[in-house]
C-alpha cells in the first residue's frame, strides 16, 4: 500500500527529479496564463494606440494614489508568501502558517481596496459600462471602452487573487496538521509561484491602466 | 535540501526595491515625458517583474527547463503583440490596391471610429 507519507511519490526517482517535475508543470501554466492575459493586453494596446487621449482621459478618471497603495499591498503580500516557502523549507510551521496567513490576509486587503474602495465607487460615478454609465464628456463611448478593458482586466486578476485565497486555506489547513517538512513543502512552493505571477500581472496593469500620459 | 534556500535578507533587498520602483513609477507619472511617460512606467515594470522572476519565483537558481518554459511564454506573447500591432499601425501607411476593394466597402470595413 502506498504510504501518504512518503517524501517521493512512487513515480518519481528522487527528490529532485520530483521537485523538477512540479517545477515544470507550474510553470507550463504559467506560460498558458501569460498567453491568457497576453491576449487582453494585447487588444488594450491596440485601442490605445487608436483612441490615445480618450483612453488618457478615461485612466485620469481612476484613482492613481489607491492604485499605487494597492500595489504596495500585493508587493507587501508576495514578500510574505516568499518568506512563507522559506519558512517551509527549513522547517519552521508556525512562521509558515503565520506567514501563509498573513499573505492572504493582505490578499483579502487587496480585494477589500478593489470592490469597495474602487469598483463600488466607479459604478457609483456612473462609469461601469452596461450597467450604469453615464459619462458624458467627449469621446464617451471610447472611454467606455477603457472601462470595459478596465474591468475585465482587474476582474480577471481578482479571480486569479480569489482562487489564490481558496488553494492557500487547503494549505494553510495541511501546514496545521504538519503535512510539510523540508523534505516535502512543494505546494507550498507552486502555490508561492502563482502567487508571485498574480503579482506580476498587477505590475503590468498598474502604469497600462492607472499611469496612462502624465498626470496634473 | 533539493533546492537553493535563499538567505531571507535578499527576499527583504527585492522587495525594498520593489517599493522604490512602485514610488518612482507613480511620482513620475505627474511628469510630463509626453510619449516617454508610458516607455518608462512599462520599463519600470519590466524591471519589477524580473526581480519577482528572478528571485521571488526563484528562476535565477532553476533549472534550464523553466528558463526555456518562460522564454517561450515571452517569445510567443512577442509575437502575438509584434505582428497584430505591424498591422494595426501600418494600415493607414498602405492604401489597398487599386480594384481590390470598392471605396465605400472600404469604409465599412476600416476599425471602428465611433462617435
Amino acid at each position: 500500500m502506498h504510504n501518504s507519507h512518503a517524501v517521493v511519490a512512487e513515480q518519481f526517482d528522487d527528490r529532485v527529479q520530483q521537485h523538477e517535475a512540479s517545477s515544470l508543470g507550474m510553470w507550463i501554466f504559467l506560460a498558458t496564463e501569460i498567453m491568457f492575459f497576453g491576449g487582453l493586453f494585447t487588444g488594450y494596446t491596440i485601442y490605445r494606440n487608436l483612441y490615445t487621449s480618450a483612453f488618457e482621459t478615461a485612466s485620469h478618471l481612476l484613482n492613481a494614489k489607491i492604485g499605487a497603495f494597492n500595489t504596495v499591498v500585493l508587493i507587501c503580500s508576495s514578500l510574505t508568501m516568499a518568506l512563507a516557502v522559506h519558512a517551509a523549507q527549513t522547517g519552521k510551521r508556525k512562521r509558515l502558517i503565520a506567514f501563509l496567513l498573513s499573505t492572504m490576509g493582505l490578499g483579502a486587503v487587496f480585494l477589500y481596496i478593489k470592490f469597495v474602495l474602487e469598483w463600488h465607487h466607479e459604478y457609483l460615478d456612473g462609469l461601469a459600462p452596461g450597467l450604469h454609465f453615464t459619462y458624458a464628456g467627449p469621446h464617451a463611448s471610447r472611454v467606455e471602452l477603457f472601462f470595459c478593458f478596465y474591468f475585465i482586466m482587474t476582474g480577471v486578476h481578482a479571480v486569479h487573487m480569489i482562487v489564490g485565497e481558496g488553494v492557500m486555506t487547503v494549505l494553510l489547513v495541511m501546514a496545521w496538521r504538519g503535512a510539510f517538512s523540508p523534505e516535502k513543502y512543494n505546494p507550498i512552493e507552486m502555490m508561492g509561484l502563482y502567487w508571485h505571477f498574480v503579482d506580476v500581472v498587477w505590475i503590468f496593469l498598474f502604469p497600462l491602466l492607472y499611469l496612462l500620459g502624465a498626470r496634473f | 535540501m533539493v533546492e537553493h534556500i535563499a538567505p531571507k535578507r535578499m527576499y527583504f533587498f527585492v522587495f525594498g526595491s520593489l517599493l522604490v520602483l512602485t514610488l518612482l513609477t507613480w511620482r513620475i507619472a505627474y511628469v510630463d515625458l509626453g510619449p516617454w511617460n508610458t516607455v518608462v512606467a512599462l520599463a519600470i515594470a519590466v524591471c519589477k517583474a524580473s526581480l519577482v522572476a528572478l528571485f521571488f519565483m526563484h528562476l535565477r537558481w532553476s533549472g534550464s527547463m523553466m528558463r526555456i518554459v518562460v522564454c517561450a511564454a515571452i517569445f510567443w506573447l512577442a509575437i502575438m503583440m509584434t505582428l497584430t500591432l505591424g498591422d494595426i499601425l501600418t494600415r493607414n501607411l498602405v492604401s489597398p490596391s487599386h480594384g481590390w476593394q470598392s471605396p465605400a466597402t472600404v469604409s465599412h470595413t476600416a476599425l471602428p471610429a465611433s462617435p
